[in-house]
């Protein structure tokens, strides 16, 4: 168990690092967010330019970005003792380089302790604790979890207390195990409907440090009782509260299915959101354990809707929706909303889709592995990954393979 | 290259400092006005017969100079905006010249001037530069003095410059200043101090800063014969450089745009650094007046330890150097730190520099530096003045 919190201490208020950026910089926030190593370039000459400038300044042509080599050395590096942002001011000393990347330009980064003038260095693209993009490098090969300001950047689960929102879900008990081999000092996980049978009950109680609570998203009571007991403990909350119903539109049960997954997972999301939400949000500062990060598990069918799946593809594109408000509410203590979006899972109720399928240890290790880095948009397995690039590239030719039945 | 047309018949005259404060609840517009009061009353020309107006000022917004007719009564026909920090003095006084010399006005008023609020300086951090905004402020480099502290540890690296050899151009500008009744630092500053003081962003320390103020520099340019007429002391320009991001591909700022025009400014003037009575460097950290005279011709970046420890940077000594007590000591009202070297050098050249005058000082040579956008000092410039 961690130390006991001082309940004379005021609990500090959450700052963040400025937030401003040029809507061209937000290109780079969306590869800090799948964890992409990715920077301004060309489309002309293929030079990489930083920071992110609105024509290529060797030739003037359009930039766009573009994935880039990340290794870098360390030109000259300070500690920023007095820092005129308050942010920084109370995480003093700061720690920046200015670092000479392998693919071109220089960058101001923010700097592992351990690196010296001279070193090579590995770069990250990462979404700082305003969800911004920044750059961060450190010793090539070296443990960048040991910098403090890689900690404050991302949401390690390592001494945080966790709840996972249902422990029926087939990830619950590969990502307890994970979660606490990652260190976690406290996992709830959460189970509905408490007098049904629970086959893994076992397994997840020999988890280290897991004890089970009754929570069913569905019902208001449930939800803010147990946000009452435990709220002001929770730091990374992992919603994998689902009801997998397949069925067409002209189903004899598809409204009724699909109410009862949009009440599970839309609406109990929300629910979730109104009792969690606020005291999470109000610890993003508490101490270096403070609340970090909230995850949604959802169905990459919340981005393209196979007809077979209509009133399920429904409910989770509303929950992925949802998730736009609740990343914004969040923000402003400084945690993370982390959408995991997966491909059918390896369960009865994905039983006649084709594999490749995703099993729950895989699910679990994406979640805990987004958690480390730090990242926003994670998609798991590789129907679910290939689905969201043809639809990036082509969305109608998805729409259209799956009207055809195939995903 | 042909060198540029020389500033024949041009002359600089009226120094005017407004006393700065270290707050201020008034308006950049209201130290314009003082600017402009006192060039108006100095001079015995009426403010409505300056016809060319050159404002440099980061804290005017919404304003630019050409609101600034309309509010102080002035008709020009020459406006010029700077809000370029500390290159935007010798850049206003080169337009400035060239327009009075053309013939497109007469006497050009150039002023700079910024106001300062407890809170201002970090708020105009925030929007500085689109760079900064996207790629400096975000990383805990708010403020120059991170920018400034990576450039200082490559620079030192390169030219063997210890803290020790820097110390000696920080104490020389605080004696200067004591001596300037206008200084806002009035407390002798010791090597000891300097190198025991507190650390902002290791190499800088406190004694390497600047101190954020308010108020006001300004001074006229004017043809020779209408000095004459008016019977006003003055000051002829003789050389001019002027070069914004002098070296893109360098990865760090080792050298500034000077050393790209240096031998076009020594050309100009018809003479070389061993002519120059004083010097007025751009200090917004001691590190950068060093590089300033390297770059500006009167040592090799490798000699300047030596070239440190070998002169006395007083007003007393052999190489005045930021005779008033530069930035450093008399504090950096925004933008007018690049026009209160000007300023004094015209006080030096012509005999009315008081307790802190230079014997027999009949050249100056005085440069600006501005803007670190991003990761260097874009702009560069510097002039030779001469007394008449």
């Amino acid at each position: 168990m961690r130390d006991k919190k001082n309940p004379t201490l005021r609990t500090r208020h959450p700052l963040l690092p400025p937030a401003a950026r040029s809507t061209a910089a937000h290109l780079l926030t969306a590869a800090a967010a799948q964890g992409r190593f990715a920077l301004p370039c060309c489309t002309q000459c293929g030079r990489f330019a930083w920071p992110m400038p609105e024509a290529c300044p060797e030739c003037l042509a359009e930039v766009a970005l573009k994935d880039a080599p990340n290794e870098a050395r360390l030109i000259s590096a300070t500690k920023a003792e007095v820092p005129a942002d308050s942010y920084f001011r109370e995480r003093a000393p700061w720690w920046v380089g200015l670092v000479q990347m392998g693919c071109g330009p220089q960058a101001l980064v923010h700097l592992h302790p351990a690196a010296q003038v001279g070193d090579a260095l590995d770069m990250t693209l990462m979404l700082d604790r305003a969800g911004q993009a920044v750059l961060h490098a450190g010793p090539i090969g070296g443990d960048m979890t040991t910098d403090p300001q890689w900690q404050h950047m991302t949401a390690d689960p390592r001494g945080r207390r966790i709840l996972i929102t249902d422990a029926r879900h087939i990830a619950a008990l590969p990502l307890a195990i994970a979660l606490a081999g990652a260190g976690a000092a406290a996992i709830f996980a959460g189970v509905p409907e408490m007098w049904k049978p629970l086959p893994q009950r076992e397994a997840l109680l020999a988890v280290p440090g897991l004890v089970l609570v009754p929570l069913d998203v569905t019902s208001d009571r449930s939800v803010a009782d147990l946000a009452h007991d435990i709220g002001g403990k929770v730091e990374i909350l992992i919603n994998t509260a689902d009801l997998p119903r397949p069925g067409g539109l002209t189903a004899p049960t598809a409204q009724a299915d699909a109410r009862a997954a949009m009440e599970t997972v839309a609406f109990g999301l929300m629910r979730l959101a109104r009792s969690f939400g606020p005291p999470m949000t109000a610890r993003g500062a508490d101490g270096p354990l403070g609340a970090v990060a909230w995850v949604n598990v959802l169905s990459v069918f919340s981005r393209a809707h196979p007809p077979a799946l209509a009133g399920y593809g429904a409910a989770h594109a509303a929950g992925l929706a949802l998730c736009h408000a609740l990343r914004a509410d969040l923000a402003t203590g400084g945690l993370r909303l982390m959408t995991v979006l997966t491909g059918p899972t390896e369960d009865d109720w994905f039983q006649t889709f084709d594999p490749p399928k995703v099993s729950g240890k895989a699910l679990a290790a994406a979640i805990v592995a987004g958690l480390q880095r730090g990242l926003e948009e994670v998609s798991v397995g590789d129907l679910a990954k290939d689905l969201l690039q043809r639809l990036d590239e082509n969305p109608k030719a998805v729409e259209r393979a799956l009207a055809s039945g195939r995903i | 290259m042909a060198l540029p047309r020389g500033y024949d018949g041009v002359v600089l005259a009226v120094p005017v400092t407004v006393p700065y404060v270290r707050h201020s609840t008034r308006s950049a517009q209201w130290w314009v006005g003082r600017a402009l009061a006192a060039l108006a009353q100095a001079s015995g020309i009426s403010h409505h017969e300056f016809d060319g107006l050159s404002v440099a000022s980061f804290s005017l917004a919404p304003d630019t100079s050409i609101g600034l007719t309309q509010h102080f009564g002035l008709s020009p026909r020459f406006i010029d905006f700077l809000p370029l920090g500390g290159v935007a003095g010798v850049v206003g006084l080169r337009r400035a010249a060239r327009a009075v010399q053309a013939g497109d006005c007469d006497v050009v008023a150039c002023v700079a001037a910024d106001t300062n609020a407890p809170q201002s300086f970090r708020q105009s951090l925030e929007q500085f530069s689109r760079f900064s905004q996207d790629a400096v402020y975000p990383y805990g480099a708010g403020g120059p003095n991170v920018s400034f502290a990576l450039i200082a540890q490559a620079f030192m690296a390169a030219t063997g410059l210890e803290r020790s050899d820097i110390a000696r151009l920080a104490v020389a500008q605080r004696e200067n200043a004591l001596r300037n009744p206008d200084a806002l630092m009035k407390k002798p500053l010791s090597v000891d101090e300097y190198m025991n003081a507190r650390a902002i962003a290791p190499p800088i320390h406190l004694f390497d800063c600047v101190m954020p103020c308010a108020g006001a520099e300004a001074f006229l340019v004017m043809r020779e014969a209408a000095a004459l007429a008016q019977g006003l002391p003055f000051v002829r320009l003789t050389a001019a450089i002027e070069r914004h991001n002098g070296f893109p591909t360098d990865p760090v700022m080792l050298r500034g745009g000077w050393a790209r025009d240096v031998t076009d400014l020594w050309a100009m003037a018809g003479v070389g650094p061993d002519a120059v009575d004083l010097v007025q460097t751009y200090d917004d950290y001691p590190f950068v007046s060093a590089m300033q005279f390297a770059d500006l011709g009167f040592c090799a970046p490798a000699a300047l330890p030596e070239f440190l420890r070998g002169h006395d940077f007083t007003v007393m000594g052999d190489l005045p150097h930021n005779t008033s007590g530069g930035q450093l000591s008399v504090g950096q009202a925004g933008c007018a730190g690049g026009h209160l070297g000007l300023v004094e050098a015209l006080r030096q050249l012509t005999a009315t520099a008081g307790a802190r005058q230079v014997k027999g000082a009949r050249r100056a040579l005085v440069s600006g530096f501005g803007m670190i956008t991003y990761d260097r000092g874009l702009g560069s410039g510097a002039v030779v003045l001469e007394a008449a």
